[in-house]
């Protein structure tokens, strides 16, 4: 009852119970707190706008996006994934959702940013619904912790829309 | 060599019944363990590890990722776990959703963090855009490095023989 072997097993499982629970505990911490981040996001040139050869309208276009998202950040937290999208409506999907630019955050010190930027994945449509759409931009951002359980929200700005005609 | 003699002289069929009903128990409830997380988490394999490193460095190999996976429809920016018909599945994120209107059904494109390009070419040769159905599920936990004993045990499969042949012996010899 006494061996080595018993003594190595019992402290082995009470080390593994208590690293676990410690676990649990650092991602309970993170629900203290409370983030109020902010997002901006202006879009200065639409590049171009074309009818792809196999029928999809395609848009390229620049954008100045600035965010605070330093609240987001707690001792928990490994880096924050954030991302533009573009949403919009069409006659034959009742949602699309297209990630324009994403980047990733490491520190707090990073999270309040601006920068101007083109489009770094392509806004193409499943069709040629896009001539005049309205559309809305939204920040996303995914907190990833140095362990448990991970959170993501968005900020949904409004009133973008695309030019009428094909440039 | 006194010890091996001693256990030599254990013949009592009883006791090696005991033992083996001990152990059964032990493999039982592992399983029943494991299928109740199945059931609660809504997913064939509550709980994946990340194998490559397209994800970094947010994942990298050797962490656990918690699944869960409901009705709610999929959307851009959720970590998915999907498997067209692959040996392996894929943990990447959703970068692009389309719904359709009339079906409700969502075409779905995924791109690793860490990479260039998005998963299109890793599709089924005949789909374009993921379905839900491939979805399995959604990570929403994650603990690094508990993974790698995993990682090991597949990887070096000798590994995995000495530990069950060890833990047999271990059974066998001990003394009650």
């Amino acid at each position: 009852m006494h061996s080595f072997g018993y003594r190595l097993n019992g402290l082995l499982t009470f080390a593994v119970t208590i690293l676990a629970l410690m676990c649990v505990i650092t991602s309970l911490s993170d629900n203290f707190n409370t983030p109020s981040p902010s997002a901006e996001i202006k879009i200065t040139n639409i590049n171009w706008f074309q009818k792809q050869p196999q029928g999809h309208d395609e848009v390229s276009l620049t954008m100045n996006v600035s965010a605070d998202l330093q609240s987001l950040f707690t001792w928990n937290t490994k880096q924050i994934f954030i991302f533009v999208a573009a949403e919009y409506e069409t006659l034959k999907n009742s949602l699309n959702e297209v990630s324009l630019w994403d980047a990733i955050i490491p520190a707090k010190e990073h999270a309040k940013f601006w920068i101007h930027t083109s489009n770094k994945y392509r806004f193409v449509d499943q069709g040629n619904n896009l001539r005049g759409k309205k559309f809305n931009l939204t920040m996303h951002w995914h907190v990833m912790p140095k362990t448990g359980k991970m959170s993501a929200d968005k900020i949904v700005l409004t009133g973008y829309s695309l030019p009428e005609e094909y440039r | 060599m006194g010890w091996i003699e001693e256990n030599m002289k254990f013949t009592n069929v009883r006791k090696i019944l005991s033992q083996a009903i001990s152990l059964g128990m032990v493999v039982s409830l592992a399983l029943m363990m494991w299928k109740g997380l199945t059931c609660i988490t809504g997913s064939q394999s509550p709980v994946v590890v990340v194998l490559s490193g397209s994800m970094e460095p947010g994942f990298q190999r050797g962490d656990i990722l918690f699944l869960y996976i409901n009705k709610n429809p999929i959307r851009t920016g959720q970590i998915v776990v999907f498997n067209d018909g692959r040996d392996i599945p894929i943990v990447h994120r959703v970068i692009e959703v389309h719904e359709h209107e009339d079906t409700k059904e969502v075409d779905i494109l995924t791109k690793g963090d860490a990479n260039e390009d998005d998963d299109r070419m890793l599709y089924a040769s005949n789909h374009d855009w993921l379905q839900q159905k491939y979805i399995m599920g959604r990570a929403v936990g994650f603990l690094p490095y508990v993974g790698w004993f995993t990682i090991i045990m597949s990887e070096k499969p000798i590994l995995k023989y000495i530990l069950v042949g060890g833990l047999g012996l271990l059974v066998l010899t001990s003394k009650e």
